[in-house]
């Protein structure tokens, strides 16, 4: 994989993980357990679809290579693809739906209040018109994990299997990279090695509420969605997303 | 003036005078979600300036996935076309990002009448759990429904006096 600049790396890390949450919340379209979580699960993924955009739209002009946002969602491999391993994962039941969601918002918007401050003009600008929509996000995906954690016998039971099974990826999450540790110093992500100590307070906090365990650190493996190496969920995603434009190359409506 | 004096003048010359018609212009483009509202109202359009003898048009988008962007984009650009203005850019401007605390007073007033509650408070301090006003009948025995509703930018209500289910334009 071409490793382009340390800016431009976060932005196809911001971009291509706002861009896979969305296009797995997508998914649900038809299919969510009722009308308001359906309008709910898209209002989400419509707003991470335009965070996508921002991001993207300013990595391409980064880049420099005659390529768009679009050329960089809808034309890039597997391996190209920088997004968080968690996002990717399948959607499984609602529980799993909602758990990928909150471990999810529990990194990207303190991250996002932290960009908010950086030196960079342009990212400071997309992280504060993020934030606004990202604080819907956390409260929504906080209170499910409440409720459903804090529910029934069986809504609990399965909040928890969701949690046990998926927290293997958030190893990516949980511990700081070494990309972050650069831009920290760098002030283009003043604070940022404090987001994982955030992620455990949020994590730690609404589990306790939720009545939920919270499973054992997950490891580090060989695996790392920063440097695109993913799990098999992602060429899925990419063969279904990417279709249109890989069969009718430059087709518009 | 009449509209139809403005479509036979050109407005190549960028005068104070002009500059203040392009406003009033935009403020008769309404929103396409909500028809009764304009693109002043909801303070969308930040600046317009003249530049190199061009006419530039900041807006500034609600959410960054709000999929009326291009669209009031291009409205804006043929209602100050169709009114003399041939040269005119319209740039998108993501900071500092738009609040509804840019919404008119003429703005909520009009949000209100079309059956949609007007965002409560202020968005540096956001009181999340306020009551919402029903626009119908004004009681604040409310509920919400849900925090996402048929578009972005609003939740779904309900009042417990009227019975009536009404959008909410959430406070961001």
């Amino acid at each position: 994989m071409k490793r382009f600049d340390d800016i431009t790396e976060l932005l196809l890390q911001l971009g291509d993980s706002t861009m896979i949450q969305a296009q797995r919340l997508c998914e649900l379209v038809g299919g969510a357990p009722a009308l308001e979580e359906e309008v709910a699960l898209m209002n989400v993924g419509l707003d991470l679809v335009g965070q996508a955009r921002n991001w993207l739209e300013y990595a391409a002009e980064r880049i420099d290579d005659g390529r768009t946002a679009d050329d960089l969602v809808f034309l890039r491999d597997q391996g190209e693809y920088r997004n968080l391993l968690l996002v990717e994962q399948p959607n499984g039941d609602f529980a799993m739906t909602m758990a990928k969601q909150f471990l999810f918002d529990a990194w990207h918007y303190p991250l996002l209040e932290k960009l908010c401050s950086s030196s960079d003009e342009k990212i400071a600008g997309i992280a504060a018109k993020s934030l606004k929509e990202s604080s819907y996000h956390i409260r929504r995906s906080s209170e499910w994990i409440k409720r459903l954690g804090d529910g029934t016998s069986e809504s609990h039971e399965r909040m928890q299997s969701a949690l046990d099974k998926i927290w293997h990826f958030t190893f990516e999450l949980a511990k700081p990279c070494e990309l972050f540790k650069t831009m920290d110093s760098s002030g283009i992500a003043p604070g940022v090695n404090d987001l994982f100590s955030d992620w455990h307070a949020i994590i730690s906090k609404t589990l306790a509420e939720a009545t939920l365990m919270q499973p054992e650190a997950a490891d580090n493996n060989y695996l790392s969605g920063a440097k695109g190496l993913h799990t098999e969920s992602l060429g899925f995603i990419l063969a279904e997303m990417q279709f249109l434009q890989r069969a009718y190359p430059n087709a518009i409506w | 003036m009449q509209s139809g004096e403005l479509i036979a003048t050109d407005r190549s010359e960028l005068t104070e005078e002009s500059i203040k018609l392009a406003w009033s212009v935009l403020d008769e483009v309404m929103d396409p979600e909500v028809p009764v509202v304009s693109l002043t109202d909801l303070g969308i359009v930040r600046e317009i300036t003249p530049v190199d003898g061009l006419l530039q048009v900041v807006l500034t988008p609600t959410y960054s996935g709000c999929p009326a962007t291009e669209h009031i984009e291009q409205s804006a650009k043929r209602a100050l076309e169709d009114s003399g203005f041939n040269a005119v850019i319209i740039e998108q401007r993501l900071a500092p990002a738009w609040t509804t605390d840019w919404i008119t007073e003429r703005g909520r007033l009009r949000l209100k009448e079309y059956g949609i509650a007007p965002p409560i408070g202020s968005a540096d301090k956001p009181q999340l759990d306020q009551a919402i006003p029903c626009p119908v009948c004004d009681s604040t025995n409310t509920k919400e429904i849900t925090e996402f509703g048929s578009t972005a930018c609003k939740a779904l209500y309900q009042c417990n006096d009227c019975l009536e289910p009404f959008d909410y334009f959430k406070c961001i």
